[in-house]
């Protein structure tokens, strides 16, 4: 059900809100975190509310967007709410301020009073992020602020400012696409034989926040020489090779889709590892709630890679 | 695992902190026996593929299909194809399938067949040398127990069982029924144990590869809340509860003579009893979480007289929710004279200073009200209520359920003042569903423990003293229930068991939940 609330204000939401709760039966007892969505008004948003209400069956929440509107106009808030089959397993509430509820402190104004009691909150910007999240009016709500620095419209210098602002509770869903190729490259070093990483080689395209991200948390736990090189094939991150006495353990995935894993005496492994989705990065952004260490030291670790410039050319894998 | 065996090596990439990091398998590969049966192509191929599409199996993964059947690699892959399309918790991807389907190989024998045993000993070498499994192979014998001799044997002189030195791994996945009394049970461990060491056999109990059942122990000892008033002072009595609304047409097989008790209560009724009764192990570990489970198990003992504490009934035919169904003795292959029972209740009692004097009352049957399982720990009254009698007549005993399945999740009851100008206190419930409160993407049972096996992780399994310790408990009551010569209770198809079941807890002053 969707319900329109035309030059609105907080406390008249908050009235519709207990009176859909009393009519439609206990949504809303159950939620486990308010996720605020902060975005320019336009059809972004469809996309931000799909992806939150898909991740909401794993975490039921309410969803609270932020659509910023025309900032030359008169003060105004237009509200709607989506409950029931409109909004996955959460309450979707969308507050569009005009003029000076646009942005800013008033637009965190709007916020405050829909957040659920007790429960974490987390922001997220799909889009363009502030310079410093945390400091955003929005973004000082929160316990844990997400960013994609890659759906920026300028993706090395969203990166940079990640790294320069970086405070715990921010994650950037550059890390999470990570996961994946990251539990491989652990999980192939958990096996026998146990030696030391002695250097190790990332390739991918020249603009790719991740690429340089991965390279960054293996200079951070491996304590060697990591060079981030350019790739001569493939979309963002293609090749990750880690040098051990042995031989090479290299995972890599030129088309974007298949990986495979290749260890010295073993046969080559193929693997899916087709680019993650957004909605399956936030839900699991959402499954932690607390700061991921981690993620800061991957941060800290790109000003210790080295950068190459030969670009790097894997073969196609065959299947 | 591996990490153990290395001593002293740590992996670098990994970090307690990061959370984020999955457990993925090393590389691995999983034998089915049985694999034509109803649990391989409902439960266990769909597991596997819902774990391959969550990115927790190795890289490399095989799965080895073994069965009678004439079928090629390529007909057991479109039956794996059909079971993952109709029954996988995940969406399908194709790229995900396709890496999977690559690991898929079927060997064609029966159980006594040397050959197709041989045949299966080249297949997984050959796996090791094209997938690079490394000589981990895990065997899922998905088969009935008699015929777990003959393929024990057979593991065995094929040489499949044995692993090459420290770093590989063979292991041993079966199922229940563990045995039919403790000599029985006896034997089918020295059977197993004789070519698996005991740290090398997974027992499944799918109950314990639920989230809610390993929720009690995040209830139980995580919170403040609970614990305190987790004991004889305020407990009055415990009821467990598996109940199922079908009836047993198709199974008279395995079921007839075998019947509720031996078929339910033997293991997962007295599973959950060991997580609801249990002291606090002193950490998560595996050998802790055990020995407090067997420590617990030990301290349990049945209630007498057995004919007082006991119960047992068989089902009649009649109209169940609106269909004429038939009682046991009209089914299909069941002895017409058939004294199994497909209601089984006893009471216990688990001799420790926290539980001293709270009977815990365990109740499973067929074709009961409706499919569900449950824990309902039953509080003592307040021992001195400062309303008149008339305020408080509709107060019940304050009551913590723990719903297994199905609506996961966890009701209180407790009374509260009704709205009004007069005081009256009524009960009411107060609820947290899984489903609500996470996840509709909680993973299924099978997922959890298929991992926990390649992973090598047997928190989950129980061990042989277990389940041994469990038979005896259990085999007084068959006994006395054989030497009365008695037949069980007749009860109508739909309603909650037996006469009999009532007055058992009459006798004591309670009675049964509806669940």
């Amino acid at each position: 059900m969707i319900v329109d609330l035309p030059s609105s204000t907080t406390s008249a939401v908050n009235r519709k809100l207990v009176e859909l709760r009393e009519s439609g039966g206990v949504q809303a007892l159950g939620r486990v975190l308010t996720l605020v969505i902060i975005t320019d008004d336009g059809p972004a948003i469809e996309g931000a509310i799909e992806a939150a209400n898909s991740a909401s069956r794993e975490h039921p929440c309410r969803v609270i967007v932020l659509a910023s509107g025309q900032r030359r106009a008169a003060a105004r808030l237009d509200a709607q709410i989506r409950v029931g089959g409109d909004a996955g397993a959460s309450d979707v509430i969308v507050l569009r301020g005009y003029g000076p509820l646009a942005a800013g402190e008033p637009a965190a104004g709007l916020v405050m009073p829909l957040l659920l009691p007790d429960a974490p909150v987390v922001a997220w910007w799909p889009g363009e992020a502030p310079a410093v999240p945390s400091e955003d009016a929005v973004g000082r709500l929160a316990q844990r602020r997400i960013t994609d620095a890659l759906s920026a419209k300028n993706p090395v210098k969203a990166f940079e400012q990640r790294r320069a602002a970086h405070v715990a509770g921010d994650t950037d869903l550059t890390w999470t696409r990570l996961t994946s190729w990251r539990a491989l490259l652990a999980t192939a070093l958990d096996a026998p034989p146990h030696e030391d990483v002695t250097a190790a080689v990332v390739a991918g395209e020249t603009v790719s926040p991740s690429t340089d991200l991965l390279a960054g948390w293996l200079a951070a736990r491996l304590g060697v020489k990591v060079k981030r090189s350019p790739a001569a094939n493939g979309p963002g991150l293609v090749s990750v090779v880690l040098q051990r006495p042995s031989g090479p353990v290299e995972l890599v995935r030129p088309d974007g889709k298949i990986g495979s894993l290749r260890q010295p005496g073993q046969p080559d492994r193929l693997v899916a590892l087709a680019r993650r989705e957004v909605r399956d990065c936030l839900a699991e952004e959402l499954r932690r709630l607390d700061p991921d260490e981690i993620y800061g030291e991957a941060l800290a670790g790109v000003a210790r890679t080295t950068r190459g410039r030969t670009p790097v050319t894997v073969p196609a894998v065959s299947s | 695992m591996t990490a153990k065996q290395a001593a002293g090596w740590t992996n670098p990439l990994r970090d307690p902190r990061d959370k984020r990091l999955p457990r993925i398998a090393g590389p691995c590969g999983l034998v089915i026996f049985g694999v034509t049966g109803d649990l391989s192509r409902k439960k266990l191929m769909p597991a596997i593929y819902d774990l391959a599409n969550r990115g927790l199996l190795p890289p490399g993964f095989a799965l080895t299909g073994f069965a009678r059947r004439d079928w090629a690699t390529q007909d057991f892959g479109n039956v794996v194809y059909e079971a993952v399309k109709a029954h996988a918790r995940t969406p399908f991807r194709q790229a995900v399938w396709d890496r999977l389907a690559e690991g898929f190989r079927f060997v064609q024998g029966s159980f006594d067949d040397d050959d197709a045993f041989d045949r299966l000993e080249a297949t997984v070498r050959e796996l090791d040398r094209e997938r690079g499994t490394g000589g981990n192979h895990a065997f899922y014998l998905s088969i009935p127990p008699d015929a777990f001799p003959v393929v024990c044997k057979q593991l065995a002189r094929s040489g499949l069982a044995r692993q090459e030195g420290l770093e590989q791994w063979r292991r041993v996945v079966i199922e229940k029924p563990f045995g039919h009394d403790l000599a029985s049970a006896r034997e089918l461990n020295e059977i197993v144990n004789d070519v698996f060491p005991e740290d090398s056999v997974f027992r499944i109990d799918h109950y314990l590869g639920k989230e809610t059942v390993q929720n009690i122990l995040a209830l139980r000892f995580a919170n403040q809340l609970f614990e305190p008033i987790w004991n004889s002072h305020y407990v009055d009595h415990v009821q467990i509860t598996m109940a199922e609304d079908i009836g047993l047409g198709g199974r008279a097989g395995y079921y007839d003579g075998i019947g509720a008790a031996r078929d339910v209560i033997q293991n997962h009724l007295l599973q959950l009893l060991a997580f609801i009764a249990m002291e606090e192990p002193t950490s998560f570990s595996s050998d802790e979480l055990r020995a407090e489970k067997t420590k617990v198990l030990k301290a349990t003992r049945l209630v007498g007289p057995l004919d007082e504490t006991t119960a047992r009934g068989q089902y009649s035919g009649g109209w169940q929710g609106g269909e004429k169904v038939p009682g046991l003795t009209e089914e299909e292959g069941f002895d017409p004279e058939s004294g199994t029972e497909t209601y089984a209740a006893i009471t216990v009692e688990v001799d420790t200073r926290r539980w001293a004097g709270v009977p815990f009352y365990l109740r499973t049957g067929k074709r009961l009200g409706r499919r569900v399982t449950e824990i309902a720990v039953i509080f003592k009254r307040a021992p001195h209520l400062p309303f008149d009698a008339t305020m408080t007549e509709e107060l019940g005993q304050n009551a913590f359920v723990v719903r297994v399945q199905p609506d996961e999740g966890v009701t209180m009851r407790f009374g509260s003042k009704v709205p009004g100008s007069t005081m009256e206190v009524r009960d009411v419930t107060m609820d947290f569903g899984y489903g609500t409160a996470f996840t509709e993407a909680s993973p299924e049972a099978y997922e959890r423990l298929i991992l926990d096996v390649l992973l090598g992780e047997p928190s989950l399994f129980p061990v042989n003293e277990e389940v041994e310790r469990s038979w005896e408990i259990l085999d007084p009551v068959i006994e006395h229930w054989h030497a009365a010569g008695t037949r069980p209770d007749p009860y109508p198809a739909g309603s909650w068991g037996p006469e009999s079941a009532d007055l058992m807890l009459a006798r004591t002053g309670r009675t049964w939940r509806r669940p």
